[in-house]
């Protein structure tokens, strides 16, 4: 029989669950219903039981510069909007600061801004390929503010993709290795490309966590994640589909015990984000 | 009564997938509270003469309560008719026809005929858009997305066919039904597997656009994890009439 104490203190407090990939709109994004979006991402995290979106804007989502290069001012306005959600939802959201590697003073600044104002992490897209010496001043920074790098991957890069600089597990691999003591979040394994390619990648880097996020739901993905990194090593999130998110977890209630499911499920996110980045903490 | 009307059995040629056996289907519907599946020959997909799968299918269908044999017929192969008599004479929910993975037109005077053997023999005809997503696909694997354009082509091929489309996006499912009259979308089901949830909403969009009655559960297992079509059907606030038809209800009339 449960005791009354421990209801209690269940109730108090229910399990931590943190989407370390996750994306809010705005009212300069291209998307009227940007409102509706949002909303919806939090209804939803609510029925899932998220207890923390850790999230980013990608500067205008395409409205006046692309997606994957934004521009510095659309940059700023972003992270604005980002800050401006984090302060409204304080028990339920956390920011990235987005910055484009190609403008390094400007990437520097927001950096030093967005952290200051209480973002807790660095997302960088695929504006330059992540093995460019341009990312090694963000990474410098990142490494001296204590904070991850959330990296966009398109898992197995086999060309130029438009609209994109994108990057696969190989070229971040080599960014990690000029900075072990960053630790990087490769972006949504199951967010397209070849997740077969990426996770042989990744062995004999302790830095480099796997981001469970994307709308696919392969089988046989999450076993081979497990395999190939462990569980210390895997970060659970949702990104552009929270239904791909939550079906990951309970599938992942089935492969793990319960203790290694809590790292997967938040654990590992608290160790790698600064201190005090969650509630939890 | 939850169906499952999109499940394979048997390996997949461009990568190592778990659970491809009987055994392993059933061990995943009990983990998942799926009562039937609706199942389909996978390697025969990419076979040259996709029926040579059927026999196994049967056998292994046979006997299992839960699981009902989607045969495959290749309309080019000679004899394909007798493949659409035998799966009537059997029993059998549907039939299955991949014509990209075939290699072959999806819209021809073949493919229409066999639409209308299907109107004739009673049974539905499953067509699936892809298997997987086009982003990760082996180098080798050309087969094309089944276009839009040729399932609004077969329903108006034949006034009594009825088609059951697997793995659409919102895009597709609204492409096809707003360009079809209502008799030819009524004749036409789509599983779920592939529409988007939240924050998107295109599930809840469509049951809301197109409407509950023209949606059936599917998953597209062991290819793709099944937890993700019932974690979709959760996150939406649904009736119980409008779930139980999806989870099965609208299958009653279109399938034998």
């Amino acid at each position: 029989m449960v005791s009354h104490d421990l209801t209690r203190r269940l109730v108090r407090f229910p399990p931590v669950l943190i989407d370390v990939h996750a994306h809010f709109l705005h009212d300069r994004t291209p998307r009227a219903d940007w409102r509706e979006r949002n909303a919806s991402r939090l209804r939803a995290g609510e029925r899932v039981g998220i207890t923390i979106h850790v999230a980013s804007i990608l500067g205008s989502w395409g409205h006046t510069s692309p997606i994957y290069f934004p521009s510095r001012d659309d940059l700023v306005y972003g992270n604005d909007r980002m800050l401006a959600l984090q302060r409204e939802h304080p028990a339920r959201i956390r920011g990235y600061v987005t910055v484009n590697p190609n403008y390094t003073e400007h990437a520097l600044a927001e950096i030093r801004r967005c952290l200051d104002a209480g973002m807790i992490g660095i997302k960088l897209a695929a504006s330059r390929r992540a093995d460019d010496p341009l990312l090694d001043p963000i990474c410098a920074l990142a490494r001296e503010r204590g904070v991850p790098i959330l990296h966009h991957i398109w898992q197995h890069r086999r060309r130029d993709y438009p609209g994109q600089e994108a990057s696969d597990a190989v070229e971040l691999g080599r960014l990690a290795r000029r900075h072990k003591s960053v630790n990087f979040l490769l972006a949504h394994i199951g967010g397209g490309g070849d997740w077969t390619h990426t996770l042989p990648v990744l062995g004999d880097m302790p830095n480099v966590l796997v981001d469970l996020s994307g709308s696919g739901v392969d089988g046989g993905m999450l076993e081979a994640c497990i395999g190939a990194v462990g569980v210390e090593r895997l970060l659970w999130g949702c990104d552009l589909t929270i239904e791909t998110g939550w079906a990951k977890l309970r599938y992942l209630e089935h492969l793990l015990s319960p203790a290694d499911l809590d790292l997967v499920r938040w654990r590992n996110a608290a160790r790698i984000f600064p201190p005090g980045a969650f509630p939890s903490d | 009564m939850r169906i499952d009307v999109n499940a394979f059995l048997g390996s997949y040629p461009y990568r190592r997938v778990p659970g491809t056996s009987p055994d392993a289907l059933l061990a995943a519907m009990d983990r998942t509270g799926i009562d039937r599946a609706w199942v389909s020959h996978l390697p025969g997909i990419f076979w040259r003469d996709p029926a040579a799968g059927n026999a196994w299918l049967y056998e292994a269908a046979r006997g299992q309560a839960r699981l009902r044999p989607v045969p495959a017929v290749h309309p080019e192969m000679a004899g394909w008719e007798s493949v659409v008599r035998e799966a009537a004479d059997a029993g059998a929910p549907a039939v299955r026809c991949d014509p990209t993975f075939y290699g072959i037109a999806p819209v021809s005077p073949a493919m229409r005929a066999l639409v209308a053997a299907c109107g004739r023999a009673g049974v539905p005809l499953m067509l699936a858009v892809r298997l997987e997503d086009g982003r990760q696909r082996h180098p080798n694997d050309h087969a094309a997305d089944l276009p839009a354009a040729a399932i609004r082509a077969l329903v108006r091929a034949d006034a009594a066919a009825r088609l059951i489309v697997t793995h659409a996006d919102r895009p597709f499912v609204e492409e096809v039904h707003f360009g079809s009259t209502p008799d030819e979308a009524s004749r036409i089901l789509w599983d779920i597997c592939w529409i988007w949830g939240p924050p998107e909403d295109h599930l809840e969009t469509l049951l809301r656009t197109v409407g509950p009655e023209r949606f059936v559960f599917g998953t597209g297992q062991p290819l793709r994890i099944p937890e993700n079509s019932l974690a979709k059907l959760d996150l939406l606030d649904l009736s119980a009439a409008d779930r139980a038809a999806i989870e099965g209800g609208n299958l009653e009339g279109a399938a034998r």
